[in-house]
């Protein structure tokens, strides 16, 4: 009985359409940005590095070179500010964390095969 | 002051309006039972409401004192019983408390049983640094070092932290925030923690430094 209670609470928050991505995918992640009393649209593009969890406590990594520097933001799967998110290029790779692209600089760090 | 005697069933997170993640413990209350109450002028000299919670089908699950006691009340056999003091609503024998007693935003002390942790020695027990792990060191990691001077004063104080059982003692946690309460399901979501296992009971109680504005 206490499982079934917790899931209930858990699936009321779940997203009702699930994101579609995997790891290695170029994204852009709509976020809802609150300044002051306007609410705004926010959008953060870079490669989906690693997704994690299951069910409430899932979550993905996306990390860009943002002016030569790199920045990653982990977003929460079923957080209301994350709006939606829209691939703008499907990757190829074999690895489920793609945390070597840490190591990289320049042209490389973003390289990642394209899945046709 | 008001209370509620609960299970804790699990931690989880719920988002709020803003969007942001809020830790919570579900706690479910189900029917929390008036089972006597007792008043200043009567035989008993004080003003307190007895609530039982989580009841009892086969009534052999109760020891036997209790079920005399629920016998000459003519309440329902339930598993706890506690005694909440100068309980705020008007309430009679035979009632049940409802979860909404509590609304979003209130503020609650929880009490409950840690979690047993066993005989554990001083450096989990009562966080002492241990010994240093390099420089050559051996054997001297986890040990609580020296307890007390030589034969002056002669003695140990009082209240020494030593090694020892840990864990199993009840614990308050004050001032925590009510996220939801679910009438349905009979369940108070409150942010943080709490002390015990899933499955303890728990006290809510109306939070001592931070009341409930009177109604």
């Amino acid at each position: 009985m206490n499982q079934a209670l917790m899931d209930k609470i858990e699936s009321e928050q779940l997203r009702t359409e699930p994101l579609e991505f995997n790891v290695g995918d170029i994204v852009k992640v709509h976020t809802r940005v609150k300044e002051g009393a306007k609410e705004r649209v926010q959008v953060f593009q870079g490669i989906v590095i690693a997704r994690r969890g299951r069910g409430l406590n899932a979550t993905f990594t996306v990390r860009r070179i943002s002016y030569g520097q790199g920045v990653e933001r982990v977003f929460p799967v079923n957080s209301p500010n994350v709006e939606k998110v829209t691939v703008e290029r499907r990757g190829k790779v074999r690895r489920a964390k793609l945390t070597y692209l840490r190591e990289r600089i320049g042209k490389r760090a973003m390289l990642v095969k394209e899945r046709k | 002051m008001i209370g509620l005697i609960g299970k804790k069933i699990g931690t989880s997170r719920v988002y709020d309006d803003a969007g942001n993640a809020v830790c919570v413990t579900v706690i479910h209350t189900g029917d929390n039972r008036v089972v006597q109450c007792k008043t200043a002028d009567g035989k008993d000299g004080y003003n307190a409401v007895q609530i039982g919670y989580d009841d009892q089908s086969h009534k052999r699950r109760v020891t036997q004192p209790l079920q005399g006691h629920f016998k000459k009340h003519n309440a329902e056999a339930t598993k706890w019983v506690k005694e909440f003091r100068d309980f705020s609503l008007e309430v009679q024998p035979g009632d049940t408390v409802p979860v909404t007693i509590f609304e979003p935003g209130d503020y609650v002390d929880a009490t409950a049983r840690t979690k047993g942790r066993g005989f554990q020695g001083v450096v989990k027990r009562w966080n002492f640094a241990g010994g240093p792990a390099s420089h050559g060191q051996k054997g001297w990691f986890r040990r609580p070092g020296s307890i007390a001077a030589g034969s002056t004063p002669g003695w140990v104080s009082k209240g020494k932290k030593m090694p020892g059982h840990m864990g199993q003692r009840q614990r308050t946690v004050q001032n925590l925030k009510i996220v939801q309460v679910r009438e349905e399901d009979q369940l108070l979501l409150v942010k943080g923690a709490i002390p015990g296992a899933n499955g303890d009971y728990v006290v809510i109680r109306e939070a001592k430094k931070k009341p409930k504005a009177t109604k």
